[in-house]
């Protein structure tokens, strides 16, 4: 959150005044764990993609294939349901404080 | 030319209201709010205004239609009273958050329970903290006013926040009193028409009201209204330096009664302040050196003022038409902070008086200003005015 104004440089009474910003506020500042994938054993089967509650887990098609991308840390709140869900256990979730 | 016209309270805030000409005004029928939105359904159905009224089923709704209204842009307005204020509270909290300038004339009436219908001021001092300018007003011309002024007010590019105008329930509202009214084209031109910079219909310049506010920006936002409140302090004494020259009628934060070379002042709100007036009166004649110090203003808080006025005085007696169960009473407790820095601070009394409508008569009034002319105020003690003991 480095780029935070003060409040004399926010417009008044919380109004957004430009349209389509919601992509600019980072809501995974609260998590407590992060899922790590592990490669080796991931199918690219697409359950973490498909069951995000958010759009944190990045993939899509390649070539014909599904390929599972990065996690997008700004939005992942360390829900565990990506890790949850693997069929293969390629996903653990870790304690933050393992990446201070 | 102004015109005298003898008629309610509530009617002389309909006018007001009338020649303001909103856009929108929402609104729920509540005792003893009630004849003023009658008068304005009124103006309405009779084409005298060009105002759309929203009329809906809980002031819940009142307070959410009238914010919809204003974050679209439209200058609104809506009046209430004790229960239907709380109802409101909710979004009475949002729309000062929102930052926007409606004009709320609150007819003050007790909060129950037990049901009461009739005046004093715990209905305005639930909402003190809310964010919204409060002023209080003694009678039918005040209340007429200050409903003009709190428009201006509110809508200065450097304030916009929503204004509460109190006037007391029943005994200022449905009580009958002449007042002058100004010309119709006078109050138009005073108030101006009004040019949002934000608004929910500009598809131009699209904008979202209300949107999450977490810990990340909440606490600024918040520190913006209370500048915003800095600022309303600041722009006041311009507002009723233009009203005077509309109207002839000058105001201050504190109207101030025979203080100049009083010894003992009493601090009391809207109407009682009258009768406090009339022993002011008697006791001068008597030759005791008494005044009489009304806020006007209560939000913001007029401190430097009443630093100014209550130092090096003897004694200061505060009447409270609320209670703030287990502490001290609301504008008692303002007003005793206020001195905590002046050099000579006089010794004080608390006085709770007149709930749930209680009759205050002359003698009440003069039982507080007694005690202090006898040098017997406690400050840390909560008298009453009128219980049955």
């Amino acid at each position: 959150m480095s780029d935070l104004k003060g409040w004399k440089d926010i417009p008044i009474g919380g109004v957004i005044d430009k349209p389509a910003t919601a992509r600019e506020y980072k809501t995974g500042e609260w998590r407590i764990q992060r899922p790590i994938i592990d490669r080796e054993k991931c199918t690219n089967c697409m359950q973490c993609w498909l069951y995000c509650p958010d759009m944190a887990i990045g993939g899509g098609l390649d070539g014909k294939k599904m390929k599972l991308g990065e996690v997008n840390l700004d939005y992942c709140k360390g829900c565990g349901v990506c890790a949850a869900v693997c069929p293969v256990n390629a996903i653990e979730m870790k304690s933050e404080s393992e990446f201070i | 030319m102004p015109v005298k016209l003898t008629v309610t309270g509530a009617a002389a805030v309909a006018h007001a209201m009338r020649q303001i000409n909103p856009d929108v005004v929402a609104a729920y029928p509540i005792t003893p709010q009630t004849p003023i939105v009658e008068y304005y359904a009124g103006f309405v159905s009779d084409g005298i205004v060009d105002t759309v009224m929203v009329p809906v089923e809980s002031e819940h709704s009142a307070m959410s239609a009238v914010v919809g209204s204003a974050a679209s842009g439209a200058r609104t307005m809506t009046a209430t009273a004790a229960n239907g204020l709380a109802l409101m509270s909710e979004i009475v909290y949002i729309a000062a958050s929102y930052r926007l300038p409606i004009v709320m004339p609150i007819v003050n009436r007790a909060l129950s329970g037990p049901i009461n219908i009739h005046c004093d001021h715990s209905d305005a001092m639930m909402v003190r903290d809310s964010g919204w300018i409060q002023f209080f007003t003694e009678n039918h011309q005040e209340a007429y006013d200050f409903t003009i002024m709190a428009t201006k007010l509110a809508e200065k590019e450097n304030v916009l926040l929503p204004a509460m105008v109190n006037l007391d329930g029943f005994i200022t509202s449905h009580g009958v009193e002449s007042f002058e009214m100004l010309d119709d084209e006078v109050v138009r031109e005073f108030v101006g028409s009004w040019n949002p910079k934000y608004s929910l219909l500009n598809t131009k310049n699209p904008v979202t009201y209300g949107p999450l506010d977490l810990f990340d920006y909440y606490f600024e936002h918040h520190r913006q209204q209370e500048e915003a409140m800095k600022n309303a302090y600041k722009e006041l004494p311009g507002v009723f330096e233009e009203f005077e020259k509309i109207s002839g009628r000058r105001y201050d934060f504190l109207d101030l009664y025979k203080v100049d070379d009083a010894d003992y002042l009493m601090v009391v709100l809207n109407s009682t302040a009258s009768t406090a007036k009339y022993v002011v009166d008697q006791l001068r004649e008597e030759g005791h050196k008494v005044g009489l110090v009304k806020p006007q203003v209560f939000t913001p808080f007029p401190k430097k003022e009443f630093q100014q006025v209550l130092n090096g005085r003897k004694g200061v007696v505060v009447l409270d038409r609320a209670m703030s169960f287990g502490k001290e009473a609301p504008l008692y407790s303002l007003v005793k902070s206020s001195l905590y820095e002046v050099a000579s601070r006089p010794s004080l009394g608390s006085y709770i008086y007149g709930l749930g409508g209680r009759d205050t008569t002359p003698e009440m009034i003069r039982e507080a200003f007694e005690d202090a002319l006898q040098g017997n105020l406690i400050a840390d003690e909560q008298r009453y005015l009128g219980l049955r003991e």
